[in-house]
């Protein structure tokens, strides 16, 4: 999978475009069209495309205001940067703030598929530089000399020949009533003064003191707060209820139905919670009330023994595998789990007769917007749409269900609500990464060449989530995958890194298998299989060699590899396992290599490689949702652990020089984790894990 | 519905609340303090840490009606203008990504500094580990702590 934005698509779609906000300064504003930049989404995700301004202030001060939305990944500075770059700005006078949802004013606002920075950078630099030039040549006008003989350093513009010199501030009107250059001259990137830097994130101080505000942190002159209670089975109703008790309760000022359950409006938080405590709710469960786990695993392994419909098929496998010296064949079970932010779904909402205002942390602000004009009957420009900072994101708050939620609250009781979700709230109504079953079968000719791949997926309700990233980048003459989407009633959603987020470690465990039964190096043998794919192997061997691949390790301990390429990123990485006292797995280094292109702020790509792996080493070691009567059974962190930081092993990245076309950073370093991890106890303990979280029998008991 | 009374960061509040409303909804939905965090409500993940007279405790799970004369300190009072050692480390190693949890790790590591001032690695594990971090900082939380113990005077 290499879903690429590239200079050329974005210049068809692009224009500038400069309005003069009168006496204020310049402000450049960027007219983009969505495109369907990510299509293996469905149907959550609308196309991703971002957008910015900029505008500088006679004080000097520069707003670079970001159409994307903050969850942790940097797009706050790195976006920022991009335009500083080319802008020649000063980065101390660099200021940023988050743009408001508008249908088209700034493209597609989503935020995913770790597209913002890659899907950005050539507009962005566009807008620098075209700024930039104004600034020159309004310097150029006032000195009566020609912008040539002008150059721009650190938000100022200096004459070569005089020396005489103009803030970007002082330049800032006059600049404004210049027209746009449409084809502004673009750096050479080895010029680069701040891509490329440690720069150090522009929101970090408000993260250490209590100021940033997220979501749940937005107070409005007399909003209320809400909790609402929904039907536990996906898919259920109220049928009635009884809101006696609940109105009784200290601070509860009303309870209302709404299509999603029964709402508890109250002054505070606290009393909203108690107050759904005590509601007597009778639920019309529908039609999944009686669906649990064993059931859908038991309907997968059914289907699965029906041919699916074909995703990719090449030479001729079922030949290839009747003429194998050897066969494999191998069952995998990957489950549900969840997004777990640490902020949970809210949403601030105030429906008034003419207008309708959001505050919400999403990463679909128009999603927001255009749900909110749906439910209210109001246009869509009488809705404002506030971005707040995200407490995490992961792929949950690509959804508007909880923004719909707060919009018909607030619309129902005639005043401003937030509508808090509780933990268990968030646990048991999420959008989860899908559970799949596969089946694979493998043939090995006589000296250990991989020569048949057969891969039948049997997954839920979307076969984008099921499908994309299945397909292998090793080079099999005779291969197919296909599959069966079938319901299941359980809601399922993009969820950090996607598709590859479970099929990568689906892949990177079966062709371990078989570099096993090949009697292979699983490094070799991959390095065999990649041979018209110089940039998979180029991270693999730098991985294995800054992991010491093939070298001893303390008794006890064992290595792992893996790869992916996905997000238009390849990496690979090496993880070190032992057994504790009770058999249980322990992660001591995982060493990344990773190629992603150009790239802004190698800070950035460490912490977002780092955050990757802990995503997917906490799936791998405890992430399961199970349903039982169409209930999820998790309901909050004592049943559904994250790894702590005693746990935390010690993460190498290395960033490979590159020429690529720039990749996305966000998700590409998670899903080789729980690969390599599994092949690395497989290599201690000849036990293979082919079911997710990692369990003790399975060490014990596996083969 | 008996007041209580308590300090918060310097400053004495009388507030009459039910007695069994957690501390952490008092201070973020009457008093405005929303730099603590609501994460599970059930003291397992560590976003709503504040000292009570010093020591790092949960408030979702502290009732209001147990701070009667107790003085608690919450992020917004951890220093002034972000000047705590760690807030200054924390800065300096840009350790936080989606920033949620971080008031809370903030409030438990400033009460380990004040405990151990210079912890083991052993030390921060046992003292931190009752706190998530969804965006896996962890690294960069270890290195803040013992960069700001390193600066700390002896």
């Amino acid at each position: 999978m290499n879903t690429q934005v590239t200079e050329a698509t974005l210049n068809r779609r692009e224009f500038l475009k400069v309005s003069s906000a009168a006496g204020t300064g310049l402000l450049l504003g960027f007219y983009l069209p969505a495109s369907t930049f990510f299509p293996t989404l469905e149907p959550a995700t609308a196309p991703f495309e971002p957008n910015a301004w900029l505008r500088i202030d006679p004080t000097g001060a520069i707003t670079v205001t970001v159409g994307k939305s903050e969850m942790g990944q940097g797009v706050a500075t790195s976006l920022p940067m991009i335009v500083a770059e080319e802008l020649e700005a000063d980065w101390k006078e660099i200021r940023f703030e988050f743009a408001q949802a508008h249908p088209n004013k700034y493209g597609s606002q989503g935020t995913g598929g770790s597209s913002s920075v890659r899907g950005s950078y050539e507009r962005l630099r566009k807008a620098g530089a075209a700024a930039k030039e104004m600034l020159v040549a309004a310097a150029a006008k006032k000195w009566s000399v020609d912008a040539n003989e002008c150059y721009a350093e650190k938000s100022t513009v200096i004459h070569r020949q005089s020396g005489r010199k103009l803030t970007y501030g002082e330049l800032a009107e006059a600049a404004s009533k210049l027209p746009v250059p449409e084809s502004p001259t673009l750096k050479d990137p080895k010029n680069f003064k701040i891509i490329g830097t440690r720069v150090k994130k522009l929101d970090t101080p408000s993260k250490v003191n209590g100021t940033a505000v997220y979501g749940i942190d937005v107070r409005v002159p007399g909003m209320l707060f809400a909790t609402i209670a929904r039907c536990p089975v996906f898919g259920g109703k109220v049928k009635s209820y009884d809101a006696t008790k609940a109105k009784q309760v200290s601070g509860v000022k009303e309870v209302v139905q709404i299509d999603e359950g029964i709402a508890v409006i109250a002054t505070n938080t606290w009393a909203a919670i108690q107050g759904r405590e005590v509601l007597n709710i009778t639920w019309d469960e529908g039609p999944h009330a009686n669906q649990n786990s064993d059931s859908i695993w038991k309907l997968f392994e059914e289907t699965a023994a029906k041919p699916g419909t074909i995703e990719k098929s090449v030479g001729d496998p079922v030949s290839a595998l009747a003429s194998a010296a050897v066969t494999l064949e191998a069952r995998y079970y990957a489950p549900l789990v969840a997004h777990a932010t640490m902020e949970p779904m809210n949403c601030t909402a105030h429906v008034k007769t003419d207008e309708c205002i959001i505050w919400v942390p999403s990463q679909t602000p128009q999603r927001a917007q255009t749900e909110a004009a749906r439910i209210t009957g109001l246009p869509v420009e009488k809705v404002t749409v506030h971005l707040t900072q995200l407490g995490g994101g992961f792929g949950r708050r690509l959804q508007a269900d909880y923004v719909m939620e707060a919009v018909k609250v607030s619309k129902a009781v005639n005043a401003p609500v937030q509508v808090v979700w509780t933990r268990d709230d968030d646990m048991m109504h999420d959008f989860y990464r899908p559970c799949t079953f596969s089946v694979f079968k493998a043939g090995l000719d006589k000296v250990g060449n991989l020569i048949a791949w057969t891969h039948r997926v049997v997954g839920p309700s979307s076969k984008g989530l099921v499908v994309s990233a299945a397909v292998p980048e090793y080079e099999i003459p005779h291969y197919t995958l296909d599959y069966h989407i079938l319901e299941t009633g359980v809601p399922i959603g993009a969820w950090r890194s996607v598709g590859p987020s479970q099929n990568i470690w689906l892949l990177e465990s079966f062709v371990d298998e078989c570099a096993a039964a090949a009697g292979k190096d699983p490094l070799e043998f991959r390095l065999n299989l990649l041979k018209e794919n110089p940039r998979m192997q180029g991270v693999l061997r730098m991985a294995a060699e800054k992991a010491g691949w093939g070298k001893p390790l303390p008794k006890g301990m064992a290595r792992g590899i893996a790869c992916g390429e996905d997000f238009g990123t390849a990496v690979a990485e090496v993880a070190e396992v032992s057994l504790d006292d009770r058999g249980y797995p322990q992660v001591h280094r995982i060493v990344a290599a990773v190629d992603c292109g150009q790239y802004i702020n190698p800070d950035t790509i460490e912490a977002q490689m780092e955050g990757a792996i802990v995503y997917g080493l906490t799936a791998a070691l405890y992430g399961e949702i199970t349903i039982e009567k169409g209930r999820v059974q998790q309901t909050n962190f004592d049943t559904y652990p994250l790894m702590r930081i005693d746990e935390m092993p010690k993460v190498e990245v290395h960033l490979m020089k590159s020429t690529a076309p720039m990749g996305g950073i966000g998700e590409p370093g998670l899903p080789p984790a729980a690969p390599a991890v599994c092949n690395a106890l497989f290599a201690l303990t000849g036990k293979r894990v082919r079911r997710l979280p990692i369990r003790l029998e399975d060490l014990a008991n596996g083969g | 519905m008996p007041a209580t009374s308590f300090i918060v960061n310097g400053k004495k509040h009388t507030v009459d609340l039910p007695s069994e409303m957690p501390l952490l909804w008092v201070l973020r939905d009457v008093l405005g303090l929303t730099g603590t965090k609501f994460g599970c409500g059930i003291a397992q993940c560590g976003a709503c840490t504040v000292h009570m007279n010093g020591e790092a405790i949960r408030s979702c799970i502290t009732v209001v009606a147990s701070c009667e004369g107790k003085s608690v300190t919450t992020i917004e009072g951890l220093s002034a203008n972000s000047s705590h050692p760690l807030q200054r480390a924390w800065i300096e190693l840009d350790v936080p990504q989606c920033g949620y949890c971080q008031s809370g790790q903030l409030m438990s590591a400033a009460a380990l500094l004040n405990e151990k001032p210079k912890p083991t690695d052993r030390d921060i594990d046992d003292y931190m580990s009752g706190h998530f971090c969804r965006c896996g900082t962890y690294s960069r939380i270890r290195s803040a702590i013992h960069l700001a113990a390193a600066r700390a005077k002896p």
